[in-house]
């Protein structure tokens, strides 16, 4: 039997980035707020400090700051006719857990998705006709809000991290050095680009030899020291080359932790509980109101936080999951198209280069999470699709996120995988190569969707959610012509040889491939299509707002983190200035 | 909507006051000191390669805390990595050992370009693995039913990895005592010795007892460099050889002079979390 506690205003599930944003947020306009978290308290000081932090076998392979699956995993299968199973070690993507979450151990890669991003069913529509949007089964849709919309909430974030890069496009006037593609800024990065190192600046001499458009990936690994609007300072980073999967030590990279902890955790309305899992959401009979959460601790108690908010702040997998075993919403079914919640899960499309130079000493281990230069000349509708047989695209980067041994060394086509001959390729090539990037896009598709498993529990005896999820003939199409892009580029760096890491086959669950999950709990312009409307409102329950990559209905060419923020800001901000006088819908359909 | 009651204070307001950790602060401070061992001198130590804490790291386990009105951060301690000691077997028989050398030599052999694996003390390494959590399935789901799936679903085995391992080098072992002229694979000619490896590699050779070679053989496989290229502390990379023959210098926590130095070799001594030869002895 549940302890029942006394009522708060909000309670936010999950306390990562979006977490910590709204709790902020909401804290500031006067209530009483409470964010509970399933994994432990962690600072810089304790958890990752300089002297042990840079640990690859520890943290990236043991998964010491991941989520454990051993309590809580979920089921795969490419595709209806198969049967799920667990995924039973993390491996395509690295789930966070505990303070700060997935904040903790990213690259930093701060991107902004194209106007054109938040419009891909009428924009494509609109250029290539409605075959293009329909064509292999796709589900894609509009967002329900645009950039313009989201610019000022994209750049709260950017000041918040003190993000270093140089804007291509300051209110609608190109700028030399920055993106030339993005969206009209309304104002330049808080503090300067990284300063490159040399297999990036490489790759951009031979990007902009071939007509392409090279300009220094937007880093939340600081370029120099930082005061965030909320008093917290970022020191500049010392390239160690251990950020994804890692925690920063030198408070260089930005988090949770960095930029809103040392602010949010002194405040006498905030109170955070660790090592709390909350089981679901609970409803009123008539299922139109939450009335708190259902949470058990570490200890195995259980409690009924009454709350007039609640806030889903964990990682998508589980605000769908909570979704759906709360009954908020109705389920998707693939076979018939109707239902939303789970519908348009989405993913990222990544392919690779490598390239080795024989005599041209790289230094890879000199690295940062977000330090490359980049083209974005075949991103979102950046050129003409015109008979390509696809829509969406991929930034294409010469990036060192550092030199990591286990997890990084290249070796040309056709060595082995051990013995004597990939030994020695590995030393002779180590120091000579590195990787190009191609981060693509994933279109939504009919049969990719997320729902309950019928078999596996977790181990508080929940069903685990079911991920179906294959990459569609567009994916398909869209990378393999983006990785030739890649090798344009990559041949007119004049190296030894390269290597293409083409996307080919079904999505394998093994190979680590990013962290970039998206789709479930879309966000739309009226109830029928999606499950929350423009500012992550519940259609169905307009006390409870769902954040994160769960509401993008299909993902950009672009890491999500940023857009991600922008949309919690401006969740908040719309909460902050209507919600909260007359709590209900914020959009009549 | 219930309005903030602005007749309390916040503190008032809210549910839990104490300014500090609240929820039992003594039993929280004592678990946390259990599993964050003292940071001081060498931080590096363990009970024969099993970490000390009993409890779950970094996920569920730690007591539940409620936190308000600081960062509860306690000085003098640290989540230190947990390294090894000692230079027995503790998993491994003998007759494992061998298959393990005989194996990860094939796998990373010696040559003057750089150390084999078991020059690099790999074995060992993978000892002190299959001995802890690792081999226990820590971060492992084990649950059933245990359908042997897809090649996309990846790993299937109701074996936590040192049951792997252990089944794996008996079945091994099995096939080669009935396809060579041998008992034991550590008994093979090199060259039969990289036959049965690609066969593992390829699923071609077909094991006993429920091992899936393809599946043994990328664990092995995996493992084997990680004892190769992690640092010293885990009992592998011995002298930090692996990473010298690279040209990896090991963790350093700053290299903003060499940024801009393109195509220059950094000097910097390779070093690892216990120092290296030339620091003073503590």
């Amino acid at each position: 039997m549940a302890t029942i506690l006394n009522p708060v205003d909000a309670v936010m599930v999950g306390f990562g980035w979006t977490g910590a944003i709204m709790a902020q947020e909401l804290s500031d306009a006067g209530l009483n707020v409470l964010a509970l978290e399933r994994g432990p308290w962690r600072d810089t000081a304790t958890d990752f400090a300089t002297g042990f932090a840079q640990d690859e076998l520890r943290y990236m392979w043991r998964h010491h700051l991941f989520q454990n699956v051993a309590d809580d995993t979920l089921t795969i299968r490419n595709n209806l006719n198969q049967e799920a199973l667990p995924m039973r070690h993390l491996g395509a993507f690295l789930l966070g857990t505990g303070v700060g979450s997935g904040g903790v151990h990213w690259n930093g890669q701060i991107w902004r998705f194209l106007p054109s991003d938040f419009q891909t069913k009428s924009h494509n529509e609109k250029r290539y006709g409605k075959k293009s949007v329909t064509a292999y089964d796709l589900t894609v849709q509009d967002w329900g809000t645009s950039y313009d919309e989201l610019e000022p909430f994209y750049d709260q974030f950017d000041k918040l991290c003190g993000t270093s890069g140089k804007a291509g496009n300051l209110r609608g006037a190109i700028q030399p050095g920055g993106n030339p593609f993005e969206g009209p800024r309304s104002n330049e990065y808080p503090t300067p680009p990284m300063i490159q190192t040399y297999a990036p600046t490489l790759f951009g001499k031979a990007a902009a030899e071939i007509g392409r458009h090279p300009f220094p990936h937007p880093t939340g690994n600081l370029s120099q020291p930082y005061i965030n609007p909320l008093g917290a300072q970022i020191a500049a980073c010392t390239y160690c080359g251990f950020c994804e999967k890692f925690g920063c030590g030198n408070y260089s990279k930005a988090s949770p932790q960095t930029t809103i902890l040392p602010s949010l955790m002194r405040k006498g309305n905030f109170t955070l509980k660790t090592e709390c899992e909350v089981l679901r959401v609970e409803l009123t009979a008539d299922r139109k109101r939450a009335t708190g959460v259902t949470y058990i601790n570490s200890a195995g108690e259980e409690f009924f936080q009454p709350a007039e908010m609640v806030i889903l702040s964990a990682y998508v997998l589980q605000n769908v999951r909570l979704l759906l075993l709360s009954g908020i919403g109705k389920p998707y079914d693939p076979r018939t198209g109707e239902g939303v919640v789970g519908k348009n899960y989405a993913y990222q499309t990544m392919s690779s280069v490598n390239v080795f130079f024989e005599d041209k000493i790289l230094n890879p281990f000199i690295g940062a999470g977000a330090m490359a230069t980049v083209i974005d000349d075949f991103n979102g509708d950046n050129f003409d699709h015109g008979g390509l047989g696809f829509i969406g695209g991929a930034y294409i980067a010469g990036m060192v996120t550092g030199g990591r041994p286990i997890e990084m060394i290249y070796t040309p086509t056709g060595t082995p995988a051990w013995g004597m001959e990939w030994k020695h390729a590995a030393a002779k090539n180590y120091l000579r190569s590195f990787s190009l990037s191609v981060h693509g896009s994933c279109m939504s598709h009919r049969g990719n969707y997320l729902d309950l498993d019928p078999t596996y529990r977790d181990i508080h005896g929940r069903p685990m959610l079911r991920m179906t999820f294959d990459f569609t003939e567009n994916e398909h199409r869209m990378s393999d012509y983006l990785t030739d892009r890649a090798a344009e580029v990559a041949k007119a760096m004049n190296p030894r040889e390269i290597k293409l890491n083409r996307r080919s086959g079904p999505f394998n669950i093994t190979p680590y491939q990013t962290t970039h999950n998206t789709g479930g709990a879309i966000m739309g312009d009226n109830p029928k299509n999606s499950v929350v409307n423009k500012y992550l409102q519940s259609w169905d329950v307009p006390n409870v707002f769902s954040m994160g990559s769960g509401a993008f209905p299909q993902n950009a060419g672009y890491n999500p983190t940023a857009t991600v923020a922008a949309l919690a800001y401006h969740s908040a901000h719309e909460i902050r200035a209507r919600y909260l006088k007359n709590p209900g819908p914020l959009v009549q359909v | 909507m219930a309005r903030p009651d602005k007749s309390k204070s916040p503190q008032e307001r809210a549910e839990v006051t104490q300014p500090t950790v609240a929820e039992p602060a003594a039993l929280g401070v004592g678990v946390n000191l259990l599993r964050r061992r003292l940071l001081v001198g060498s931080a590096v130590v363990g009970i024969g390669g099993v970490t000390a804490a009993a409890i779950h790291d970094g996920e569920l386990g730690g007591p539940p805390q409620t936190i308000s009105g600081s960062v509860p951060r306690q000085q003098g301690t640290a989540d230190a990595p947990p390294g090894v000691s000692g230079s027995e077997y503790i998993f491994f028989t003998p007759v494992e050992v061998a298959f393990i050398d005989a194996a990860v030599g094939r796998l990373i052999p010696q040559d003057p370009v750089g150390p084999g694996a078991v020059e690099a003390g790999v074995t060992f390494f993978l000892d002190r693995q299959l001995a802890g959590k690792f081999g226990q399935g820590d971060h492992f789901y084990l649950g059933g039913p245990w359908p042997k799936g897809t090649v996309e679903q990846g790993y299937q085995s109701r074996f936590n990895p040192a049951q792997l391992y252990r089944a794996a080098i008996t079945a091994i072992d099995k096939y080669v005592g009935r396809t060579f002229d041998a008992t034991v694979f550590s008994g093979l000619l090199a060259e039969d010795q990289d036959k049965v490896l690609k066969g593992l590699e390829s699923g071609a050779i077909s094991l006993d007892d429920g091992v899936d070679s393809k599946t043994f053989f990328a664990m092995f496989l995996q493992n084997t460099k990680e004892g190769y290229f992690s640092d010293p502390i885990y009992g592998g990379n011995k002298d930090m050889a692996a990473w010298k023959m690279i040209g990896f210098p090991g963790a350093h926590y700053d290299y903003k002079e060499w940024v801009t130095r393109h195509g220059e070799r950094v000097p910097y001594p390779t070093v690892g979390f216990k120092g290296r030869p030339g620091w003073r002895e503590i």
